[in-house]
């Protein structure tokens, strides 16, 4: 096993294999589907909000894929915990991306992004504002 | 220069020399190009002659009336004359250079379907083929209100041919088109009773032949076929290059596709004329040098010999079903290695296949992971992609160990 190989499965398996965060919110606040089409990873996402209607106070995703998009979603879901849902839709990809910690290729990155991508859609529709330059397409092309 | 009589067996040893990419390590181990079915790696005969004809040649070509002009027209037009060869074509000027097979696909689709195709017709193809010949007729059916039929895979994966009689009742079929063999599962295809059947059905045939011209012996007038269309990059040539053939008399009296410069014959603001076959299909300037570098891969792979890579393909072929076998919770796709190209698509079981074809890297292995622009195909598998390893005429055995040892390893990662 190299070096790399170690690192997937230090960082990525524990994850990918016990998925915190792990599944459902009924009468969700805020929920989206996002897809990545070149490899077939799914990723469903929901939160609740707390009273203020803005801190995240629980969320839950489901999906399947590869590890590195589910292993993502799940560092994701712990990340966001208590934060609020104006913070988070607009948090730095790289905030994700170093709690990942392993060197991703531009294919893997679309897969690394797509828990974060999908939950800010989600944000974004239950609050109503408009999506960012980059995401404007990924909700046409890819979301419910 | 390693290439030798076509007889001969082929020593992917000895030609592996001839391509300069295999002169380096890949995360410090030597490089198992195992992605042939993707793109093929490039011989230094096809680099040299695209470099040469650069430094020595190069001018626009029809239109210039100094030397360089005459020289560079000659360049393209042998590079034409070679790929007419490579078909068996009847005549060069049924060869169009396109940018590659899609683009050979979605001229006859526009051009052909979009003026003879309408309400109660019907476009045939297979599950097993790939989105190239797939969404344009898919789309140009749609687009004229003709029927788009699909013939499904059996559990073999095998194309099931018995709706046949039922599609022929219900509707004018006007286009049938298939792969010769297919990207995903390495199928060799007997295409003979399909085509039978499209003629008896007054329909013409569409074959895609990208993966079938990098391994098989291709015959345009054996096949039967009406349009044929290919790739250079899977066949040693360079991107940016393909080539379409198709029947004369049809091509004479298709609309042109893509219009412009070199494809007239006269225009005035009332009327314009269009030019003879090819260059009614060839607007614009063309991909000069990588029609040559195409003529170069021809020359290439004919001293090699098709049937010494056929049979080369083969050998690997079943060299990598049975290694492959080893690997624990492995599911194999796809025929026979006898009836299969250098293709071999896996599943891992438990394991998504960007994560293997991810981990294989750091082992020098490079494989395609994903849906291989056969999504319809991969819906018949019951999976969202597979992992694929493809190989060639330079591909050795040692580069199959070394993906079996990489997937013992991937496994260990997922343990």
């Amino acid at each position: 096993m190299n070096e790399f190989d170690q690192m997937y499965r230090e960082v990525i398996l524990d994850h990918y294999k016990n998925p915190r965060g792990h599944g459902t919110i009924d009468g969700a606040d805020a929920e989206a589907e996002g897809q990545n089409p070149l490899c077939g990873d799914e990723v469903s996402i929901y939160v609740a909000f707390g009273d203020d209607g803005d801190t995240i106070d629980e969320v839950k995703f489901s999906g399947r894929g590869c590890a590195i998009s589910q292993a993502a979603t799940s560092m994701l879901t712990e990340m966001v915990q208590g934060r609020t849902a104006t913070e988070v839709a607009s948090l730095d990809k790289d905030e994700l991306l170093a709690e990942i910690g392993i060197p991703l290729t531009p294919i893997r990155l679309k897969c690394a992004v797509l828990g974060l991508t999908t939950l800010k859609v989600a944000l974004h529709k239950a609050k109503g504002t408009p999506l960012p330059d980059g995401l404007a397409g990924f909700d046409e092309l890819e979301l419910s | 220069m390693a290439v030798q009589a076509s007889s001969a067996k082929l020593d992917a040893r000895a030609l592996r020399s001839d391509f300069p990419i295999f002169e380096q390590l890949i995360h410090g181990k030597p490089l198992a190009y195992l992605d042939s079915a993707n793109s093929s790696q490039k011989p230094r005969q096809v680099l040299d002659a695209m470099t040469t004809y650069y430094e020595t040649s190069y001018a626009n070509v029809h239109r210039a009336v100094y030397v360089l002009g005459e020289r560079a027209t000659a360049g393209l037009e042998g590079a034409r004359e070679k790929v007419r060869g490579f078909l068996n074509a009847p005549s060069a000027d049924e060869v169009i250079f396109v940018r590659n097979a899609t683009e050979g696909l979605n001229l006859v689709a526009y051009s052909w379907g979009g003026s003879n195709l309408g309400r109660g017709d019907a476009v045939v193809v297979t599950e097993l083929d790939h989105h190239s010949n797939f969404v344009p007729w898919q789309y140009i059916a749609r687009r004229r209100g003709a029927e788009f039929r699909v013939l499904p895979l059996d559990e073999d994966a095998e194309v099931d041919y018995s709706g046949l009689d039922e599609i022929a009742r219900d509707c004018n079929v006007k286009v049938v088109a298939a792969n010769l063999v297919s990207n995903s599962l390495g199928t060799i295809a007997d295409l003979g009773p399909l085509v039978r059947w499209a003629h008896e059905q007054g329909a013409i045939f569409v074959c895609d032949a990208a993966q079938a011209a990098p391994h098989v012996q291709l015959d345009v007038q054996a096949l039967g076929v009406d349009f044929l269309a290919i790739s250079g990059h899977k066949m040693c040539g360079p991107s940016g290059i393909g080539a379409l053939w198709g029947r004369g008399e049809l091509l004479r009296s298709m609309e042109p596709f893509l219009l412009g410069g070199h494809m007239i014959s006269s225009v005035s603001i009332e009327k314009t004329t269009w030019g003879e076959i090819p260059h009614k299909f060839e607007a614009g300037t063309s991909p000069i040098v990588e029609a040559v570098g195409l003529g170069a891969a021809v020359d290439y792979l004919q001293r090699v010999g098709l049937d010494a890579i056929e049979a080369h393909e083969h050998e690997l072929a079943a060299y990598a079903l049975g290694r492959l076998a080893e690997v624990p919770g492995i599911t194999l796709y796809g025929p026979p290695a006898e009836r299969r190209a250098g293709v071999v698509s896996f599943n891992l079981d438990g394991i998504h296949p960007h994560d293997v074809a991810q981990l294989l890297d750091g082992h020098g292995v490079a494989i395609r992971a994903g849906h291989h622009c056969c999504q319809p195909l991969m819906r018949r598998l019951g999976v969202t992609a597979t992992n694929r390893a493809s190989f060639y005429l330079y591909t050795v055995p040692e580069e199959i160990d070394q993906l079996v040892d990489g997937l013992h390893a991937v496994r260990e990662v997922f343990a």
